[in-house]
C-alpha cells in the first residue's frame, strides 16, 4: 500500500458490491414477476438483461428483485420499477431488448418509456 | 466485477458454527448451483450477528430478511421460494423481524439491535472476514492512512486521550495515558501486544470480534505501533479459539500482501509487523505479566508491579498491551474524532461496551450498548427478559472477578464507576442472568471452584486462602455449614484481597463477597436450616408428596429409578428419603403437582 488514492481504488471497487448490505430507504427498485406465469414467458433472460444492464451501468444504487405472480399473466413478463417519490410503473410482454431501453430512458434518465408500460398495452 | 442482485449473509461465528451454519452455506451453495443462480446471489459468510440465541442466522439483502434457526433442510426452500420467485419464506423469519402486515422491519427496529449502538462490532455480521477489500470498503485501513500521512504520533496519542476511551478488558484504564507512558519510555525496541485470553466462563466479546472483524484489530495495532514507536505486534489469542485464529492468520496475509503490515507502510519509513501467540487456555494469561511470561516462552506466571509493562514488558522492552475491544475502537475514534466520542456515553466512562448475554435470558448472544445503559434496558429490552416468566435474582458481570448485583440495583446505569459501587465490575463483558431457581451459594462456589483450578499457585494467599475459601463453601452446600462460617469467609476475602500478587487473586473473593453482601440470608438457610431457599443444592434437596394432593395414581412409582417411593393404591403416597437421589423424575410426571422440592 502506498497512497491513500490506492486505498480509496480499492474501496470503490468492492462499495458497489457490499452496498447492497445497508439498510436502504433510497434507490430505484426492479421488481421482476418470477411465478409460474412468468418464468413460462421469459422472465428469467429479462431478469439477467437487467442484471447485466445494472452491471454495465454500474448504478449502485438500483437493486433489481423478483417477485411472486402480479396477476395479469396475459402480460407476463412483467416487471415494475419504483422510483423513491414517484408512482410504480409496470412494464408488460418484456424482453431483453426492451430491457435495455427502459434503463436507460427510465432508470437512467427519468424518462418513462410509455409505449412499453401495461397502460399502453390496454 | 460480477453484480450479484442478492446477497446471503450467512453468520459463520462461533456459536452459530455450532449449531450448524457451516452446512447450511454447503447447502446453499448446492442449491444454488442447481438453480443456475451463483452468478447472481452471493453467498458470504460473515462475522456473528449477536442473536445467538436463535442462531444459525441468514439474512437476505437487499431485502434485510432475517432468517433465525435455519437448518440445511430449510434451505431449498429459501432458495426456490426466496431467491428464485421473490416470496419471502415468513414462517422462517426471526419473529421479531416483520411488521403485523408482514413488512420486513429495517435491523433498527427490531427490539434486540434498537438499544444498540455498534461501534466495536461495526462490521460483525455486515463484512466476509476473510476479504480484504470488503473491510476496506467500509473505510477500513483508512484511519491508519491518515495517521501515518497527516498526523504526528504525539498527535495521535492527544486523540486516543482526549477520547476517553478506557481499557475494555475490565479494568477501565485510561487507554491514551497508557500509549503516552509507552511512547514515553526511552529503548531501543518496543512492543505492542494485544489481549485476546479471553477467560472467563460466559465471555465471547473478544472472540466475536476477532472473527467477524480481525482487520480491526490489526490496523489499530499498526495505529498503536506508530504512536508508541514500536515495530513489532504480538496477538495473544487462545488456542481453544479455531476459528479467531484462521481468521487472524488469513487477515494477517492479506494485509502483509496488500502492504498494510510490513516495511514501508504507505510508503512512509514506518515498519511493523504483527505475529500470532496461541496460549494453551490458562486464566491467569489474561493478566499482563504472565501473559507477556508467556509470549516469552515461560510459564504463564504474574510478577509484581512496577515496572509496569509501559517500562519493562516483554523481553524486557517497553510495551503497550491492550483488549481486542479497546483496539476495535480505535479506527473509528481516528476517523470520526474524539468529540463523536465524547458524546457517547457517561461522564466517566465514553463509549460503548460488547457485553456477552448468557444464562437465564431469551436473546443469548452478543451485544453493544452505550455506557450509561441500565441494566434493566440490557435484561428486559436488548436480551427479550427472563424465560418462562420466571423472577429476576441477579446479574453477574465480571465473571470470576465480578459480583452478582441484585434487583434492587437492576437501574444502575452500566459504567465502570457505578458497577464498582454496587460492589461488582465492568469485567471484560461476560453478563449472566440469574432467576430464581438459582442458588447463590451455588453460583459463589462454582466461580470459586473455577479461580481454585486457575490459581497459577504462585502465591500463598490465591494458592491456599482460595482452596479454603472452596472448601468451607463445598461444606455448606452439602448441609454441614457451622456458624461462624460466613464470618470466616468474609475475612479469608478480605485477606486474599489485599494480599494476592496480581488480579486473579484480588479478585477471586468477589463473587463470594457480593452474594454475601446481597444474598446473606441463602447462606443462613443453608447453614442454620439445612435448606436450599432455591432448591439446587441436592444434598439439601427433600423431594415430598403433599398427602393432600395426591390421589395415589402410582405414575411416580413407576418412574422412580431407584424405588423410593411407596403407598397402597389412591391413597397418599410417600418417598423414602434415605433411597431418593433427587432426580426430579416423579416431579414432573405427577398430574397432580402434588410432588415438590422442599
Amino acid at each position: 500500500m502506498k497512497s491513500l488514492k490506492e486505498l480509496e481504488e480499492i474501496k470503490q471497487r468492492t462499495l458497489d458490491s457490499v452496498n447492497l448490505r445497508k439498510d436502504r430507504t433510497g434507490g430505484t427498485r426492479i421488481v421482476v414477476g418470477m411465478a409460474t406465469c412468468g418464468i413460462a414467458a421469459g422472465a428469467r433472460p429479462v431478469l439477467l438483461a437487467f442484471l447485466e444492464e445494472v452491471k454495465k451501468r454500474n448504478l449502485g444504487d438500483v437493486t433489481v428483485s423478483q417477485t411472486g405472480c402480479i396477476g395479469v399473466c396475459r402480460l407476463e413478463p412483467m416487471v415494475e420499477v419504483y422510483r423513491p417519490g414517484e408512482e410504480k410503473v409496470t412494464y408488460v410482454k418484456m424482453t431483453p431488448e426492451k430491457v435495455k431501453r427502459i434503463v436507460a430512458e427510465h432508470i437512467v434518465n427519468g424518462q418513462i418509456v410509455t409505449e412499453y408500460t401495461i397502460g399502453a398495452a390496454e | 466485477m460480477e453484480f450479484f442482485r442478492s446477497h446471503v449473509l450467512i453468520c459463520g461465528g462461533t456459536g452459530c458454527h455450532s449449531s450448524g451454519s457451516a452446512d447450511v452455506m454447503e447447502t446453499f451453495k448446492t442449491e444454488l448451483e442447481k438453480h443456475n443462480l451463483e452468478k447472481e446471489i452471493k453467498l458470504v459468510q460473515t462475522g456473528c450477528f449477536g442473536l445467538c440465541a436463535v442462531g444459525p442466522v441468514v439474512i437476505v439483502y437487499p431485502e434485510g430478511a432475517f432468517y433465525s434457526r435455519i437448518t440445511a433442510d430449510d434451505v431449498p426452500r429459501i432458495v426456490t421460494e426466496h431467491l428464485l420467485k421473490g416470496r419471502i419464506v415468513t414462517d422462517l423469519l426471526y419473529h421479531d423481524s416483520i411488521h403485523e402486515d408482514e413488512v420486513i422491519k429495517s435491523l433498527n427496529e427490531v427490539e434486540f439491535y434498537k438499544k444498540q449502538k455498534r461501534i466495536a462490532l461495526r462490521n460483525c455480521g455486515v463484512i466476509d472476514p476473510e476479504n480484504i477489500d470488503e473491510y476496506i470498503a467500509f473505510d477500513g485501513y483508512k484511519a491508519l492512512g491518515k495517521v501515518l500521512l497527516e498526523m504526528t504520533p504525539e498527535e495521535t496519542i492527544e486523540i486516543i486521550k482526549a477520547s476517553g476511551l478506557r481499557g475494555r478488558g475490565g479494568a477501565g484504564f485510561p487507554t491514551g495515558l497508557k500509549w503516552e507512558f509507552t511512547a514515553k519510555a526511552e529503548s531501543d525496541k518496543k512492543y505492542v501486544c494485544c489481549n485476546a485470553d479471553e477467560g472467563d466462563p460466559g465471555a465471547f466479546m473478544d472472540r466475536s470480534i476477532l472473527e467477524g472483524d480481525p482487520h480491526s484489530v490489526l490496523e489499530a495495532m499498526t495505529i498503536a505501533g506508530y504512536a508508541v514507536g514500536a515495530d513489532q505486534g504480538y496477538i495473544y489469542v487462545r488456542a481453544e479459539y479455531p476459528i479467531a485464529v484462521k481468521r487472524l492468520t488469513i487477515a494477517i496475509g492479506q494485509a502483509r500482501e496488500a502492504g498494510l503490515l510490513g516495511k514501508n507502510i504507505f510508503g512512509t519509513d514506518f515498519s511493523f509487523d504483527i505475529e500470532l501467540r496461541l496460549g494453551a487456555g490458562a486464566f491467569v494469561c489474561g493478566e499482563e505479566t504472565a501473559l507477556m511470561a508467556s509470549i516469552e516462552g515461560y510459564r504463564g506466571e504474574p510478577r509484581p508491579r512496577p515496572p509496569f509493562p509501559a517500562v519493562k514488558g516483554v523481553f524486557g522492552k517497553p510495551t503497550l498491551l491492550n483488549n481486542v475491544e479497546t483496539y476495535a475502537n480505535i479506527p473509528q475514534i481516528i476517523l470520526n474524532g474524539p468529540e463523536w466520542f465524547q458524546t457517547i456515553g457517561t461522564e466517566k466512562s465514553k463509549g460503548t461496551k460488547v457485553f456477552a448475554l448468557g444464562g437465564k435470558i431469551n436473546n443469548t448472544g452478543l451485544v453493544e450498548v452505550p455506557m450509561g445503559t441500565t441494566l434493566r434496558e440490557i435484561i428486559y429490552e436488548v436480551g427479550g427478559g427472563i424465560p418462562n416468566g420466571k423472577k429476576f435474582k441477579a446479574a453477574q458481570t465480571g465473571g470470576p472477578s465480578g459480583g452478582c448485583i441484585p434487583v434492587e440495583h437492576l437501574d444502575t446505569p452500566i459504567d465502570y464507576d457505578s458497577l464498582a459501587k454496587v460492589g461488582s465490575m465492568m469485567g471484560s463483558g461476560g453478563l449472566i442472568v440469574m432467576d430464581e431457581d438459582n442458588c447463590m451459594v451455588d453460583i459463589a462456589r462454582f466461580f470459586l471452584d473455577f479461580t481454585v483450578d486457575e490459581s497459577c499457585g504462585k502465591c500463598p494467599p490465591c494458592r491456599i486462602g482460595t482452596k479454603r475459601m472452596l472448601e468451607i463453601l463445598d461444606r455448606i452446600v452439602e448441609g454441614k455449614g457451622e456458624e461462624g462460617d460466613i464470618e470466616k469467609l468474609e475475612e479469608l476475602g478480605k485477606t486474599i484481597k489485599s494480599a494476592s500478587l496480581c488480579g486473579l487473586g484480588q479478585t477471586a473473593p468477589n463473587p463470594v463477597l457480593s452474594t454475601l453482601q446481597y444474598f446473606r440470608d441463602e447462606y443462613e438457610a443453608h447453614i442454620r436450616d439445612k435448606r436450599c431457599p432455591a432448591g439446587v443444592c441436592q444434598k439439601l434437596l427433600q423431594i415430598i408428596i403433599q398427602a393432600d394432593l395426591c390421589k395415589g395414581c402410582g405414575l411416580c412409582v413407576k418412574v422412580c429409578p431407584v424405588d423410593a417411593i411407596s403407598g397402597e393404591r389412591r391413597s397418599p403416597h410417600t418417598i423414602d428419603q434415605s433411597k431418593c437421589i433427587k432426580c426430579g423424575a416423579c416431579l414432573e410426571k405427577c398430574p397432580f403437582k402434588a410432588i415438590v422440592k422442599g
